[in-house]
């Protein structure tokens, strides 16, 4: 029987499943960087079902919004062509490949076989934002203050690195 | 009602193809993109696991509630810090190689 639940579900792992093989796919990174930002935005459809409504908004705002801006202006910026391919190694395509598909069969067997256990009903969200903001001030206080640190260093390391070297002093002619 | 073996599975497919990105592309710009996707099936499946406990009852288990979705911030948090100073470090390569593609970025020191 299929609820509207595992529809949802389907549909928008569909768009997941299509965005990451289209990444693969794509040679142009700005394609690539427009199927993972469909990813993101499907991915946030996933947490909505999921009962994560404001971790969803934080999706779309930050990954889908800001980080792709990144990616995005960065692509602009360095004028970032189509890439060549590279041949790969044999190695890899006669033992990857068949242990990869191997992998992934043992994988999904092993979880699938467990599949009794039910996910969160529909419509009971319990991922508003007024408990993650007690669970972020309370229990997760010290990790919240600590990321606060690394976003500053971050920001630091960013400017320090992809600000311009300074141009070498033209040297001193010594009489 | 989806399983949660379900969402599991998504997850688990979009760090797979986030690692095959990272091995196969050659520009350095979608390697970035590849460890992007990576994060993101974790980040699925620490939200699918958040809602399982939630349901599940975790807290007799001495499971925070909802920690999962707490966690998904932070891999968020380290995702920017990481795509800034990655970009940072893309622009810096990009001004003394003159090239994207990571087969020609073998050198430390020009």
């Amino acid at each position: 029987m299929l609820s509207i639940h595992l529809i949802l579900f389907l549909a928008f792992g569909a768009v997941c499943v299509a965005g990451a093989v289209n990444l693969l796919a794509q040679t142009h990174p700005i394609n690539s960087a427009l199927s993972l930002i469909a990813v993101m935005a499907a991915l946030a459809g996933e947490y909505l079902l999921l009962g994560a409504e404001f971790v969803a908004a934080v999706q779309v705002i930050v990954y889908a919004g800001a980080i792709m801006v990144l990616f995005v202006f960065t692509i602009m910026l360095l004028n970032a062509g189509e890439e060549e391919r590279t041949k790969g190694s044999r190695v890899a395509v006669s033992f990857g490949i068949p242990g990869m598909l191997l992998g992934s069969i043992l994988v999904g067997w092993v979880v699938l076989r467990h599949s009794g256990t039910e996910a969160v009903v529909a419509g009971a969200l319990p991922g508003d934002p007024k408990v993650i903001g007690q669970l972020l001030f309370h229990e997760f206080l010290l990790p919240f203050e600590i990321t606060s640190v690394l976003i500053l260093i971050a920001i630091m390391g960013a400017v320090v690195l992809a600000s311009k070297p300074p141009t070498a002093p033209a040297r001193k002619v010594v009489d | 009602m989806v399983p949660l073996s379900y969402y599991l599975v998504l997850s688990g497919f979009l760090f797979a193809c986030g690692v095959a990105g990272f091995l196969i592309k050659r520009n350095i710009i979608t390697i970035f993109m590849s460890i992007e996707l990576m994060l993101n099936g974790v980040n699925l499946s620490f939200v699918a696991f958040a809602a399982h406990w939630h349901a599940a009852g975790g807290e007799t288990h001495g499971i925070v509630p909802l920690s999962g979705q707490v966690f998904v911030f932070f891999v968020m948090v380290v995702a920017a810090a990481e795509a800034a100073v990655g970009l940072a470090i893309i622009i810096a390569v990009y001004r003394t190689r003159e090239t994207l593609n990571v087969d020609q970025v073998n050198l430390l020191k020009l």
